[in-house]
């Protein structure tokens, strides 16, 4: 009975001895074949000569994959777009490619192999940046408007308004485990993958047509993942894809797990976006309007770019009424990898844009940011209404905000930086606070939807199996918990199992945080549908009415009759009760049309903000987090432990992306950081040093969720936002608080640097 | 005669037939011992994934974690390694396995192992647990899911679980074990592998066998292998030559054996000057620098080594063998131009002396990286300066990053040889640096801001005392 506990990770005790298995953990199968991608090396190229025979006659090698030994479709796009080839056809459209796949006995002869092939391209115009992609319009799809009121009429009569850009940079995963899938052939051409995916339903669905299969062919199970972060939601298909590929040209098992470099260039990041805004506002900072124009590199194919952008849309009034709005948003085709879902599906990009914003009037005002942000938040005197017509009927932003600034000493710590960076000529601070509004629910209304499992085993042991998948993030834990609070059993009693298209069909991807929300509902469900049955039996049994069985602490109590729960469920199974279940569920009242971008998108928000303090040395730029303060609401907390793991493991990720981590493709399109040793992301002493994070106590959903608990995976990500503001906020001193530091993200010590010096040199002209 | 690799894993001994000498310690442990416990997170010694524990009595301290995923499987010839199945005993969680546990330190788990074993090391070297040394003792093992302050209160708390019965420390190698010696290479897989354990030996070898690679700590050689998928013919393993790790200390200053281990030099170096000692322990990871060696940092001549600037301003020295025969150069005049040493065929580095700082003398070093810890500099520069009555009298700048080696600015030291150690003075000096370089972008800096930071260096070494640091360098150094 572990309802709102601590329980430990149900995997943890097999990740510290190893012994928890990922798909390259998985006993080779006898005959295995190993896998190895032979990638394009240009960015955008038509293949004149495509020599494999060296390939093919190297040692260990089985077979060589290209398209055509594909004898369905040569796609794996997550929307049916069609415009995400296994394997290149004549031609490249990104360095990284897949043009062709080795098969080989082991996995030093595949790699070997690759090697040895011979392609000659002949260049087209690549298309690399989103500037490019600008002039060059090639829009993915028509630009998309999303608008409230008069934003034209409103900046007219503003007292202030302020025009200004910004940059903000993609995000690799790095996800600890690469991608990685085995398929193990079966008869009738069946096929079983094992896969490193957050969508087994879509990756069964896209190896169907591949291989010209139907779905109830292929079978897709997932134990856990070492990671995922919306990398594995459409990305792992590719993979699993070749795979199946290799097993239905030999028959044989086959495993590819991408080496890291491979995976890196190959594999889609977070969008990087071009930020236009103007924006219009009073003497207090309050705006009347908005213009605010998004601009992303999507890469070479549509993938979810367009939910992504769109959720950059629904973001970028982030906890603010912005009176009136107009925000364009363009998605740009490039000659770059296709970027894909990251943890905040494009609202990280929409809300440091409106964050950007809030410390450019602050600055433009000579306002501590904060009263600006404050003065523009949602509330109830008909400032509740988002751009696309939602109204924000469950705001506590203001009060986490009061919660967090009391806690954190906010107030007295921005006097103490103002006064520190007075008296140091070369390190400064900054200092922020900013606050996280996440909209929950898939914008796709469709997907809202799952399907869970438990079967009842007549020792009383459960078997619990739902349509999400583990990445890490605890979801297993948590609905298991949900299970044995509904049946009133040890934790222990409910046993965890892989995600299984065998088990819950058609499931939506394990993404847009709602796996808690959807497949917890639907365990619930199912749990209560077996219960249901029992109470029945046990209050026929005892001569009373269902509504007075009860089920408590491993009994069941019913008249004057108490069984263990292990004895009903063995009664019941004597009287030919069914102990298996299915349980359904899919988020109610929401909509969207998507042609006006109007609607209710979102089931609810979940609400957060964070205080960050930080220390720029003016000389090199080298930055440095000094100390983090949180309040972030997550409902009534299912399990506070897991929860603050996302909050704190989720803001450190964030904080990578806007300062260290940094995506650099050369002129030629071909990403230069593509491992460990060129790509940054946080190591151990860069978590901040002084790090309190706290659940907001007053949380609980105003919605009827799972025990009225909150979505967490991606909102904390967001509250990373304030470290980029403090650093702006650092820099800012250079030019005493009267000019907005030009500086984009991620905030490297070359982009602070060139900051600094701009506004150094501003002051001496 | 000898044609096996011998070492204790997890307690017991096995004998390894005539391996490929270039077979990882992770492969062989996932692929031929099904343990697969120890991940493949990068597969160059960046992630951690892949940590094991190697005992060895004739280290300090003894545990010393490990990224198998570059160590090639002869160099652990008689040692006691711990892979992570070796941990816990009899289902019985070890105290640093629990505190994971219990404070919620693993997520997806891929990663898990790996912080299991560097802090199982450190538990066994009766290792502090305040957060700067954890820091460093974590720095090489990347998490991306916790953001690492679980798994830091758990590391904080693992005194405090009962101790478990742990894997006993082998007895001292080096006896009787390693007979792989020149005599009798290992030859796996048509290569050959050879072990010296003296100079001479090593001299001779080396002499007979020009073509041979030399393999030090293998942190730069091994990922020839894991990613360049190079084939390494002939090896020789420097690691057992008796007295090439060595280092001494006198009144004219330190030889470095170029055997030894950054982890082995830190507190030496950092005795010569603290910022030096800072820039040992930025270098790599505590797995890193268990395993690399100054020497190699040297001899392999990258041009973004971070020990050659820093050497390099103190005025250090190398002393080059060959064939019984030694020679003794400025280390400046070791790199020539983008992968050219001043190195013959079947000569190597011997030893490196620095020359103890006289106390009229100024020294620092500063790396400037996207990442403070675990990284690899966008820019290092290191600064030497002597002054009598107030003028300059001997000066050396060195950087790293700026050119296609290590290399010193001339023209910026020629501006202030002979004339007062001024404001003004330093201000021609950091101008000057635009005449000594002409660097590249890439991706860890462009050309402007490394001149620029270059030349801010410079002034922040003026600044001495003054000089601004991060809150972060406070306690090192």
């Amino acid at each position: 009975m572990a309802k709102f506990q601590s329980v430990p990770h149900d995997s943890a005790h097999k990740h510290v001895t190893g012994e928890a298995i990922y798909v390259d953990d998985l006993p080779c199968p006898p005959g295995l074949l190993h896998l190895q991608p032979g990638l394009s090396t240009r960015a955008h190229a038509k293949i004149t000569k495509l020599d494999l025979s060296a390939v093919r006659a190297a040692p260990g090698v089985v077979c060589v994959l290209t398209a055509k030994d594909i004898p369905g479709t040569n796609d794996v796009s997550p929307t049916g777009t069609g415009d995400d080839p296994v394997f290149a056809v004549d031609e490249v459209v990104y360095a990284g490619q897949a043009i062709f796949a080795v098969a080989a006995t082991c996995l030093a002869a595949a790699r070997h192999a690759a090697a040895l092939a011979i392609i000659e391209y002949e260049d087209l115009p690549a298309i690399l940046t989103i500037s490019e992609a600008r002039a060059a319009k090639t829009d993915l799809e028509p630009e998309q408007i999303m608008f409230m009121g008069s934003t034209e009429e409103a900046l007219r009569f503003a007292q202030h308004t302020l025009t200004g850009n910004f940059r903000v940079g993609g995000q690799d995963h790095f996800y600890l485990e690469s991608q990685a899938a085995e398929c193990i052939p079966g008869e009738d051409g069946d096929m079983t993958l094992t896969s490193s995916t957050q969508h087994p339903s879509e990756v069964q669905h896209l190896i169907a047509h591949l291989l010209n299969k139907q779905s109830h062919d292929v079978r897709i199970l997932v134990r856990r993942m070492g990671g995922g972060f919306g990398g594995k939601e459409t990305q792992a298909a590719l993979i699993a894809a070749m795979t199946a590929l290799a097993t239905h040209k030999t028959g044989r098992p086959a495993r590819l797990v991408l080496d890291r470099d491979d995976d890196m260039v190959m594999t889609g990041k977070r969008h990087d976006f071009e930020i236009d805004y103007k924006v219009g506002f009073d003497d207090t900072g309050r705006l009347s309007g908005i213009f605010l124009d998004l601009a992303s590199r999507c890469g070479c194919s549509m993938d979810l770019s367009a939910a992504i952008n769109d959720r950059a849309m629904f973001h970028a009034d982030n906890a603010y009424f912005l009176n009136n709005a107009d925000i364009t948003s363009r998605r740009f085709r490039t000659n770059t990898v296709s970027n894909t879902a990251f943890r905040g599906f494009g609202g990280p990009q929409g809300m440091i844009a409106i964050e950007r914003v809030m410390d450019a009037i602050a600055l433009h005002l000579g306002k501590d940011p904060l009263d600006v942000r404050k003065v523009n938040l949602y509330n109830k005197m008909g400032r509740d209404f988002t751009p696309y017509g939602q109204r924000v009927m469950d705001n506590v932003a203001p009060q986490i905000i009061e919660d967090l600034e009391r806690r954190a000493d906010y107030t007295a710590r921005r006097e103490a930086v103002r006064v520190f960076n007075d008296s140091h000529k070369y390190v400064r601070r900054g200092i922020a606070l900013t606050p996280v509004k996440f909209g929950i629910s898939f914008t796709t209304t469709f997907l809202n939807q799952a399907g869970a499992l438990v079967h009842v085993y007549t020792d009383g042991s459960v078997h619990l199996n739902h349509g999400g998948t583990e990445m890490g993030q605890g979801l297993n834990t948590k609905i298991a918990q949900i299970v044995a609070e509904e049946f009133q059993i040890d934790f222990g009693k409910v046993k965890i199992t892989a995600t299984d298209t065998d088990k819950v069909p058609n499931t939506s991807a394990t993404a847009a945080s709602s796996g808690t929300d959807l497949n917890g509902m639907a365990a619930q469900r199912a749990a209560q549908t077996i219960k249901t049955r029992l109470a029945d039996f046990a209050a026929k049994d005892a001569g009373c009415v269902s509504t007075d069985v009860v089920f408590k602490h491993g009994h069941v109590r019913a008249g004057t009759k108490n069984w263990t729960f292990e004895a009903l469920v063995k009664a019941a199974y004597l009287a030919c009760i069914s102990l298996s279940g299915a349980g359904f569920y899919a988020t109610p009242d929401i909509h969207y049309d998507r042609k006006k971008h109007t609607g209710k998108p979102f089931y609810y928000y979940a609400y957060g903000a964070a205080i960050s303090e930080v220390e720029v040395d003016l000389l090199t730029g080298e930055s440095k987090i000094l100390r983090v303060d949180i309040v972030h609401d997550v409902g009534k907390s299912l399990n506070p432990a897991l929860d603050i793991g996302q909050i704190e493991g989720g803001f450190v990720q964030g904080a990578g992306w806007l300062t260290s981590e940094e995506l650099v493709f050369d002129d030629q399109g071909v990403l230069r950081t593509h491992a460990p040793s060129t790509y940054k992301i946080p190591a151990c002493s860069d978590r901040p040093p002084v790090f309190n994070v706290t659940l907001y106590e007053d949380g609980e959903n105003s919605e009827e969720t799972i025990h009225k608990s909150k979505a967490v995976g991606e909102p904390p990500l967001m509250l990373a936002i304030s470290v980029f503001s403090a650093i702006t906020d650092a820099v800012a001193s250079v030019g005493n608080y009267k000019t907005l530091p030009d500086l984009h993200a991620p905030a490297t010590p070359e982009a602070i640097f060139r900051a600094v010096t701009a506004l150094q040199e501003g002051a001496e002209t | 005669m000898r044609d096996t690799v011998s070492f204790t894993l997890n307690g017991k001994t096995v004998e390894v037939q005539n391996p490929d000498p270039t077979l990882t310690l992770l492969n062989w442990l996932r692929q031929t011992r099904s343990l697969t416990g120890t991940k493949e997170g990068c597969a160059e010694g960046d992630c951690g994934a892949c940590t094991v524990v190697i005992g060895d009595p004739d280290r300090t301290p003894h545990w010393q974690a490990l990224n198998a995923c570059i160590a090639f499987l002869p160099t652990l010839d008689g040692k006691t390694v711990i892979s992570v199945e070796g941990v816990a005993k009899d289902s019985k969680l070890h105290p640093v396995q629990r505190a994971l546990v219990e404070h919620h330190g693993s997520q997806c788990g891929f990663c898990t192992p790996g912080f299991v074993m560097s802090l199982y090391a450190h538990y066994r070297n009766d290792g502090a647990v305040d957060e700067e040394t954890l820091n460093d003792v974590l720095a090489g093992n990347l998490c991306r899911c916790t953001g690492y302050s679980p798994i830091i209160r758990a590391a904080k708390a693992m005194y405090d679980y009962p101790k478990i019965e742990d894997i006993a420390l082998a007895e001292s190698a080096k006896q009787d074990t390693l007979a792989l010696s020149m005599t009798c290479p290992l030859t796996g897989a048509g290569k050959k592998y050879f072990a010296p354990q003296s100079l001479d030996e090593l001299a001779a070898l080396y002499a007979d066998h020009p073509e041979a690679t030399i393999l030090a700590g293998g942190t730069d050689v091994g990922l020839w292998v894991t990613k360049k998928h190079a084939v390494l013919e002939t090896l020789i393993d420097i690691g057992r030559v008796v007295g090439f790790a060595k280092i001494s200390q006198d009144k004219s200053g330190l030889t470095i054996g170029a055997g030894t281990s950054y982890a082995a030099a830190h507190a030496a170096l950092g005795n010569l000057h603290p910022t030096l000692g800072e820039m040992a322990r930025r270098i790599g990871s505590t797995q890193i620098r268990n395993a690399g060696t100054i020497g190699g940092n040297i001899a392999n001549g990258s041009p973004i080594g971070d020990m050659p600037p820093p050497l390099i301003a103190l005025g250090a020295e190398l002393v080059l063998h060959k064939n019984n025969t030694c020679r003794r150069i400025a280390l400046e005049d070791y790199f020539i131009a983008y992968g050219q040493q001043d190195r013959t065929r079947g000569e190597f580095v011997e030893s490196i002396f620095v020359p103890a700082p006289d106390p009229a003398t100024r020294f620092a070093v500063y790396k400037i990286s996207k990442r403070f810890d675990q990284d690899i500099s966008a820019l290092c520069g290191a600064f030497f300066v002597c002054m009598k009555d107030e003028k300059v009298t001997e000066v050396r700048f060195a950087f790293g990053g700026m050119a296609a080696i290590p290399a010193r600015a001339k023209t910026a030291e020629a501006a202030l040889i002979g004339k007062e150690w001024s404001e003004n003075n330093i201000r021609t000096a950091m101008s000057a640096l635009a005449q000594d370089f002409t660097p590249l972008s890439d991706m860890r800096a462009s050309a402007d801001y490394r001149l620029n930071a270059a030349q801010n260096l410079l002034w922040k070494f003026y600044l001495g005392e003054d000089a601004p640091y991060l809150a972060r360098e406070m306690h090192h150094g």
